[in-house]
């Protein structure tokens, strides 16, 4: 029975790194930009809806929902004044440059609120600490269960946007060919620019549920972008669904390793990450020799 | 006036120049076919009218409009829509959303995604198929109709029956003489003189970067074309046929 808990919670866990790691996901899909910032951007999320839930008092979902579309703005300016100059100069200068903004994130926030961790747990009230009993001393957290159902209606948002919208459908093109996209009328620069504000905003997402169930502080962002980095590359860089998986996958992993030593949190979940992307690596190599083959014989 | 107008185009990628003080002018209803060997300049000037390359120096006008600094994204829903070569549609998205995505952005008028399926009724079964899995034929009237559906005054076609099967070719073709009797204007880039002639109003020849014979496709001969195409009359400077 620890075994199925540990696996239960591992999957609602998995919830917490898909939300996360959603924006990350969508950000390469769609521009093929690793942003280091990710999880930087969402602890500074989090550190707005609680500045804003501490001089109100309102509930962290309202303050959310203020916070929005300033990350909405604040993702829309780093496509236009950064990464849309970074990226002409080819794939390293844009990570060198989400590189950069973590750091004056981390160190501005340090220098904003200090040292000191904070939590949203404290507003949120029995949400905190409330739990379903579903038998056999096997307990899901409510806000585990709201973590997991918001990560599935974002991820599911995501998709929808993606696959029914005319704006979806011109970050898909702008994906798959930006040179070609513009030939039909796409404007290439406005369309990043949404995707990247969409990305931020759903950063916000993440980054205030991560202040709810746990504490953050200036430093936080580098081990959130792990967690995210490693759940999208589970679940194929890129895929909506496939991030969901990921962080099932990489969620369920600690747990067991945890279950296993009580060290083995951090490094089973490594260990998954590592066979997948060996795993991922190796098969393309496979394909590849196998077509060099197929090319010699023909 | 004529439609499409370009003046004195310069074009370089990096230090070569691929295109080089190319002037010529489409009318309304004309095809204008462009021949010439693998790097005469064919696809890149195309691509700089169609505002994927931005020149080095000239000028590009439509309808008297100098467009020569609008992004490419601009000059569809202006009207200039190209095919481009190897078709270049959007391998991981159905036919219906290469059409979409191109209608969404471009210019009122008759083309619509039904009366695309109307002119190449192959697309209709494969409606729901994604691109990346059509034949060569299918993925080319994709791309044209793509182009369509933003109801271009200019319509450029940039080799559109390279890598194609003879009968996919016929098909293509077929519905390309449809649409050039309904009037619609033309720039077409052609290998196949056979074809060329068969379609084209007039004819513009180009060797490394210039156009070495120009004129009416009713007045020319496959012998001269075939000249200018390897610079035979190397140094007689510009003809006119």
């Amino acid at each position: 029975m620890i075994w199925i808990n540990q696996i239960v919670q591992g999957v609602l866990l998995g919830g917490y790194y898909a939300l996360i790691a959603c924006g990350l996901s969508f950000m390469f899909g769609v521009m093929r930009i690793i942003n280091l910032a990710h999880g930087d951007l969402a602890v500074l999320a989090a550190y707005l809806v609680w500045a804003i839930v501490d001089h109100s008092g309102m509930s962290p979902f309202l303050a959310l929902a203020l916070v929005l579309p300033l990350m909405g703005a604040l993702g829309w300016l780093i496509q236009r004044l950064m990464l849309e100059r970074s990226l002409r100069s080819g794939m390293l200068v844009p990570l060198l440059t989400t590189f950069g903004l973590a750091i004056v994130i981390q160190n501005l926030l340090f220098v904003q609120f200090g040292a000191d961790s904070r939590s949203l747990a404290p507003a949120i009230g029995d949400l905190a600490f409330d739990s379903w009993s579903i038998g056999g001393q096997i307990y899901i957290s409510h806000l585990a269960g709201l973590t997991f159902l918001v990560a599935l209606l974002m991820l599911g948002g995501l998709q929808l946007l993606l696959t029914r919208t005319p704006l979806g459908r011109s970050i898909r093109a702008i994906a798959e060919d930006p040179d070609t996209a513009e030939l039909v009328g796409i404007n290439s620069r406005a369309v990043y620019a949404a995707a990247a504000a969409i990305a931020v905003m759903t950063v916000a997402v993440g980054g205030t549920f991560l202040g709810m169930r746990a504490t953050f502080a200036p430093y936080a962002g580098p081990a959130q972008l792990i967690f995210a980095f490693e759940a999208v590359v589970i679940g194929g860089l890129g895929s909506m669904w496939g991030t969901l998986i990921g962080g099932i996958v990489l969620g369920v992993a600690q747990n067991v390793g945890a279950q296993i030593a009580p060290n083995g949190f951090l490094i089973a979940g490594h260990v998954v990450f590592l066979g997948v992307l060996g795993a991922r690596l190796a098969s393309g190599n496979t394909r590849r020799r196998i077509r060099a083959l197929l090319g010699r014989a023909a | 006036m004529s439609l499409l107008k370009v003046e004195n185009l310069d074009v370089r990628h990096g230090q070569l120049q691929a295109v080089r003080g190319i002037s010529f002018e489409v009318r309304e209803g004309e095809t204008l076919a462009l021949v010439g060997a693998n790097g005469a300049g064919k696809t890149t000037l195309l691509r700089a009218v169609a505002g994927a390359h931005q020149p080095s120096g000239g000028r590009v006008l439509l309808e008297g409009v100098d467009v020569t600094a609008v992004p490419a994204y601009r000059r569809v829903a202006l009207g200039i829509a190209l095919v481009p070569e190897g078709r270049r549609l959007f391998a991981g998205m159905t036919v219906e959303e290469n059409l979409q995505v191109a209608s969404a952005n471009g210019r009122p008028g008759p083309w619509n995604i039904e009366r695309v399926l109307d002119a190449f009724p192959m697309l209709r079964a494969r409606f729901k198929a994604k691109a990346g899995n059509l034949s060569g034929g299918e993925q080319q009237a994709t791309a044209i109709g793509r182009a369509l559906v933003t109801n271009p005054k200019v319509l450029l076609l940039d080799e559109v029956s390279l890598g194609l099967a003879p009968i996919a070719i016929d098909l293509v073709y077929q519905c390309l003489e449809t649409l050039i009797a309904s009037g619609a204007t033309v720039v077409l880039v052609e290998q196949d003189l056979g074809r060329v002639l068969r379609v084209a109003t007039r004819v513009a020849c180009l060797l490394e970067g210039r156009v070495v014979l120009e004129g009416a496709a009713a007045q020319m001969t496959r012998e001269q074309i075939t000249a200018a195409y390897f610079g035979l009359n190397r140094g007689a400077g510009r003809q006119s046929a």
